[in-house]
């Protein structure tokens, strides 16, 4: 196991591990459409997980209005390639509920094309491990700030 | 660029040919036989070709003009192009020259 890789919900451990390996990604989120993060790898500071959980939740937020108004199913990916870095946005379906993945990755080790195969591959491992029959937990506000605290422990080890 | 393809898949035991971006390794166009991963092919091969780039700068042998990885079951041939890799996937008796040169014109016709 990367000394990196770290999840809330120990069943998406071994996926996001062997994805991250195998895509050569720096940074990968597993997280719900609310930005509720189950996994994390790569990412050093707490800060930096809630940004890029709460703009990934974002994203997934507005192109699904997009794809609403256009009448046409949620957008099933999203990538965007800048000069040495590419990000690559996606939701799925599993028994926990709608998740996405967003990863972050250098063109120089990694490409879209491996992201998006081994991205099918964690997508299928995550939708096979997820707990069966499981309903997704409400957050209630008055519990936010712990729950957010506690998976932010749990994601940096603390 | 099918009509590059066509050439390619001509030759006699050649099972599919594929034009693959370098940089994002995603297929541009393709000619495959059933069976062939031509999503997981482009993505791994402009993976390895990649490495094989830097491989070869550290080697100072300056870039590669061709490649051929040879199996129990069959070959990959590759022959990288301006941010264009021209892929064959074939049997393991095939006409290796026959199928290189096809590539080569394909890179050179500029597709």
């Amino acid at each position: 196991m990367s000394p990196q890789t770290r999840a809330v919900e120990s069943w998406t451990l071994q996926p996001l591990t062997d994805f991250v390996r195998e895509a050569s990604a720096r940074l990968v989120l597993v997280l719900t459409p609310s930005g509720q993060v189950l996994a994390q790898s790569g990412f050093s500071r707490a800060v930096d997980v809630m940004s890029a959980a709460a703009l990934a939740a974002a994203i997934v937020a507005s192109t699904s209005e997009l794809a609403r108004q256009l009448r046409q199913p949620p957008f099933a990916a999203l990538s965007h390639q800048g000069p040495k870095t590419g990000f690559f946005l996606a939701t799925f379906v599993t028994e926990r509920g709608t998740l996405a993945v967003l990863a972050v990755y250098d063109l120089d080790v990694s490409s879209l094309g491996l992201v998006q195969l081994f991205y099918e591959q964690l997508a299928g491992d995550l939708k096979a491990a997820s707990p069966k029959g499981a309903v997704p937990k409400q957050v209630l506000a008055a519990d936010f700030e712990r729950e957010l605290t506690d998976s932010l422990n749990t994601l940096f080890g603390r | 660029m099918s009509q590059a393809l066509d050439m390619i898949t001509r030759v006699r035991g050649v099972r599919g040919a594929m034009l693959v971006s370098a940089e994002d390794g995603i297929v541009v166009a393709e000619q495959l036989m059933e069976g062939i991963k031509g999503p997981a092919v482009a993505a791994l091969a402009a993976s390895l070709a990649g490495r094989l780039r830097r491989a070869m700068d550290a080697a100072g042998t300056g870039a590669a003009a061709f490649w051929h990885l040879q199996a129990e079951q069959g070959a990959l041939l590759v022959v990288p192009g301006a941010g264009i890799l021209v892929v064959a996937v074939a049997e393991p008796d095939v006409n290796i020259g026959l199928v290189r040169l096809e590539l080569l014109r394909a890179v050179e016709a500029g597709l």
